[in-house]
């Protein structure tokens, strides 16, 4: 099936197998590899992307009904060589070990904020309830989180 | 303290992970890849009547299918540590075939592997494979297997074990010892199997290169120089220096990573019989039935107490899952990494630990984030704490009267135990001391009086954990003795460039633990240097020299040491060159903050400008070497023994038994801390792990050996709502055996936590009689113990 999508700004047009799911596209034909697949059955998100504005788990996307949409991965969060206020936050609290989970951690944090521009530590909890992090025990996410917040209202 | 060292420098590596610009294997895409998918064993016990592949070779995209009967790597995957049965007779040890030949003995287990152009091909190549099995009874209990009915995994042997052990005093004299006991506690509990769960599952490339007669290895693993070995050496019989093992970014790895996987081989000889790269990644249910787990031991255990609440000894009975077959760390971690914790941070003076290991239908237990450290601090830390309720002692009390004495391992001797090991140096009292003023612990007990009486339908409980674990794993001459076939040594290698910027090769692997920032700051220190002068490389086998990759929490203590050997020789060499350059005697130089001086005087040289001397010697001592790089092999003199206080507080529902963890304390000693930051992160990651094993974490098997837990649906996994933030401090007792003084925090959160936080729920329901609870604590089972 042909689609087009608009990937990080970027036009794409792709002929593919209805059965791909948006995480596979995004990883094989575009080779925007910062998109993780960690159980490919919405467990873990660690794909987490933003499709037009709002947090999904892409593994659980076929890509042929992202046809048309808008989709931000984390290698469109920053504009040009920077980072982004939460990529900054993570860094800056130890907000990641391994890296792996880092990529949906961002782009659900993005969501948790876009909601709830102020969250209390609860809340930030509870939004990250989808997304596994085995390294860190959340502590520094949640603090990344708490900190990105406060930034971007700043 | 240098510049660098115990500061809280922020990570190198999160650039490139936050922008989602790591490399993890299966990002990586090879020209003229191919992808390979495994036809795996619905059943755990089975014959294999036949296997039909003539479809699969049909269909679309297919370029090769193997199985069994096409001879790859017909020794199978080798166990790297032996440990013998007490009456003397050799460890069993069956082959563990890449491709199941005969007979499958767990689920999961590869039938055949189907190579195809792309990924789905593959999968749908593979659902053609027609396999007949004539299914058999399987045994997936430790203690069922060793009964005498139960189904043999391996039947050329009589019997399940394989093998038995034990360690400590003389069984009759702790039987005595608990005999004459003013009170023993008794536990019986089952240390429940988990699965380490990695975010990132297992990846592997194999790209054979023709013309060359070489392969690239590129694999999810913690330890890419083992690897190497052991496929060359033991699996597929092919020159080791032909082969380049490559792992730059791991997502996590908790031991799972450690071991040579069947899979890994597999994929290493398919590429050379294709000529193409091969790729093979799991997907979240074949980490599950395929990865190797962790605990899984069967538990009766009595302590005799005085009536002063000593400790007069420990008598443990365990049955210790191997799984079908074992896995390359797998018969250490019930024995030397378990039963030698047990003298524990206590004063104990008999103590006697007997370890049966059977086969059972499983995929292979292994080290797990601790690795039968956890399994005996469980034990240590419920029965002391279940001894104290039963006799109506405080928790904090009778730790306080069983301490061994503070001791620094320079001006006072090493600790010697009961269990073979001698501790290097520690202060067990000052980290609960210190445990109990952070919680406010006296405060606490009224608040929990009031909470038992105010009805508002929630109970709350403190759980304390004192625990000591061995890390810096180790001293090859002492586990050479104790069964491993290998050295535990690391290698670090210093090459300083022409320019004075400085490249590091270590053989230590990270998988999220920082060693790109943590090794460059005390590099940095050490040559008094800037540390964006330091690089760190490792995770490839072309790069660095050797190495024995990271777990059990040694990449500092050990392969920190081995980088510190090569900047001294460094630094005896660039002294050399500097005294000649200055005119001076060697015996008159300093070196600090990057130069060499001529004591008393102003005249010095740079770092830099010796570097420059070293390549370009046209002005240069008589009679030495040009060049500045220096390799070292570091063996330690002992472990290392991290220990601390963890503290848990929870509440729970009356009415529904389900446990909220309030509060968690933690003050760990891990040494001297090179990185504030990552210590603490290590310490709240571990702990997540621990709290995980004893609230919501249990990998179970049915009957038929079906693996019932094998998805995120259905293993519970801790999530951020699950935790409270964690509160953490920590003494410094240096190390006094390693230059950097380090002891190591990569495993102490997950050694610590679990027994706080079960002895806490225990605690909350003590009035109601409640003694103990089988983990994982779920609500049902909390529930229950209330309703008793």
């Amino acid at each position: 099936m042909k689609i087009s999508i608009k990937v990080n700004g970027v036009s794409h047009s792709h002929d593919i197998e209805p059965r791909i799911s948006l995480a596979q596209y995004l990883r094989e034909e575009l080779q925007l590899t910062g998109t993780h697949i960690g159980c490919d059955t919405s467990g873990c998100g660690s794909c987490t992307i933003l499709i037009d504005g709002d947090a999904v788990k892409s593994c659980t996307v076929l890509a042929v009904q992202a046809d048309g949409c808008e989709v931000t991965t984390i290698e469109g969060m920053a504009n040009g060589s920077g980072m982004h206020p939460i990529q900054e936050a993570f860094k800056e609290h130890h907000g990641l070990q391994c890296g792996f989970c880092t990529p949906g951690m961002v782009m659900t944090a993005a969501e948790i904020i876009k909601a709830n521009p102020n969250p209390t530590e609860a809340e930030i909890r509870d939004g990250l309830k989808g997304n596994f992090c085995r390294c860190t025990g959340y502590h520094n996410i949640v603090k990344s989180i708490q900190h990105a917040a406060e930034q971007i209202q700043s | 303290m240098g510049a660098f060292v115990g500061k809280p420098i922020k990570r190198r590596e999160d650039a490139r992970f936050l922008k989602g610009a790591g490399k993890y294997t299966d990002d990586l895409k090879l020209h003229g890849m191919t992808q390979l998918a495994f036809v795996r064993s619905p059943f755990a016990h089975a014959k294999i009547l036949s296997v039909d592949t003539s479809k699969a070779l049909q269909a679309k995209g297919v370029v090769a299918v193997y199985t069994a009967a096409d001879g790859c790597g017909e020794f199978g995957v080798p166990c790297g540590w032996q440990v013998d049965f007490k009456n003397g007779e050799t460890m069993r040890e069956p082959v563990h075939p890449l491709l199941a030949k005969d007979k499958i003995r767990h689920v999961g287990e590869a039938v055949a592997a189907v190579v195809a152009e792309t990924l789905e091909e593959a999968r749908d190549a593979a659902e053609l494979v027609e396999v007949d099995y004539d299914p058999l009874p399987a045994v997936t209990d430790p203690e069922k297997a060793m009964s005498k009915d139960a189904p043999l995994v391996h039947d050329q042997w009589e019997d399940n074990a394989a093998f038995d052990w034990c360690i400590g005093n003389d069984r009759a004299e702790v039987e005595a010892a608990l005999a004459g006991a003013h009170h023993v506690t008794e536990m019986e509990f089952r240390n429940q199997r988990l699965a380490p769960n990695a975010i990132e599952p297992r990846s592997y490339i194999s790209d054979y290169d023709v013309n060359a007669d070489k392969w690239t290895l590129y694999t999810s693993t913690q330890n890419p120089h083992l690897i190497r070995l052991l496929l060359c050496a033991f699996v597929l019989g092919i020159p080791e220096h032909k082969v380049r093992v490559v792992s730059h970014d791991v997502g996590g790895g908790f031991g799972s990573k450690i071991y040579h996987y069947t899979e890994e081989a597999l994929v290493t000889w398919i590429s050379r019989e294709i000529g193409r790269p091969v790729k093979w990644t799991a997907d979240r249910s074949e980490a599950f039935l395929t990865d190797a787990h962790g605990r899984d031991h069967m538990v009766r255990a009595k302590m005799g107490f005085d009536k002063e609440g000593k400790i007069l000894g420990i008598l443990s009975d365990e049955y210790c899952a191997m799984g079908a077959y074992l896995s390359t760390f797998a018969p250490a971690v019930p024995t030397y990494l378990h039963g030698t914790l047990f003298q524990g941070v206590y004063t104990t003076p008999l103590i006697h630990l007997n370890v049966t290991a059977p086969f059972t239908h499983t995929v292979p237990v292994d080290a797990y984030r601790g690795a039968g450290r956890p399994e005996a601090t469980y034990l240590l830390e419920r029965i002391i704490s279940k001894g104290a309720q039963e006799m109506g002692i405080d928790a904090a009390e009778i730790r306080f009267k069983n301490f061994i004495p503070p001791f620094d391992g320079v001006n006072q001797e090493g600790y010697q135990t009961q269990v073979a090991l001698q501790y290097d140096s520690g202060n067990y009292e000052a980290t609960l001391k210190r445990g109990l003023e952070m919680l406010g612990y006296e405060d606490f007990r009224k608040e929990q009086e009031k909470a038992r009486n105010n009805g508002n339908g929630k109970l709350l409980g403190v759980g304390i954990s004192t625990y000591i674990e061995g890390c810096g794993i180790a001293p090859s001459a002492v586990v050479g003795a104790l069964g491993a076939r290998a050295g535990l040594y690391e290698v670090g290698q210093v090459r300083v460039q022409p320019t004075g910027k400085v490249s590091v090769y270590t053989g230590a692997h990270s998988h999220g633990q920082g060693h790109e920032t943590v090794f460059a700051q005390f590099v940095a220190d050490a040559l008094g240097i800037p540390m964006d002068d330091v690089e760190i490389e490792h995770g490839d086998t072309e790069q660095v020299a050797f190495g024995m990759g990271t777990y059990g929490s040694r990449s500092l203590a050990v392969g920190g040491s081995a980088i510190i050997k090569s900047i001294e020789k460094i630094l005896e060499k660039g002294a050399k060159i500097a005294a000649h350059k200055l005119e001076a005697s060697e015996a008159d130089l300093e070196y600090a903050d990057g130069k060499w001086t001529v004591k008393g005087t102003d005249k010095s040289i740079s770092f830099g400008d010796v570097s420059l001397t070293a390549y370009v010697p046209h002005d240069y001592p008589e009679g030495l070497e040009p060049g500045l790089d220096f390799s070292s092999f570091y063996d330690p003199t002992n472990f290392t023994y991290p220990f601390g206080t963890h503290i848990a507080v929870v509440e729970v529902d009356k009415e529904t038994g389900k446990v909220d963890l309030k509060r968690f304390v933690a003050c760990d000693d891990v040494g001297n801390v090179m990185n504030p930051m990552i210590v603490d992160g290590q310490i709240h990651g571990g702990i997540a792990q621990g709290v995980g094993q004893a609230l919501l974490e249990e990998v179970i098997y049915d009957d038929q050996g079906q693996m019932i837990s094998g998805s995120y649906m259905d293993y519970a996994l801790p999530r951020a709502d699950d935790l409270p933030m964690i509160e953490t401090d920590r003494t410094v007792t240096p190390c006094p055996h390693n230059p950097l003084g380090v002891k190591g925090a990569g495993e102490a959160g997950a050694i610590g936590s679990t027994p706080a936080v079960v002895n806490a729920v225990v605690d909350a329901l003590s009035h109601l009689g409640v003694t103990d609870i089988q983990m994982p604590l779920t609500p049902q089972r909390v529930w229950k113990a209330m309703q008793n």
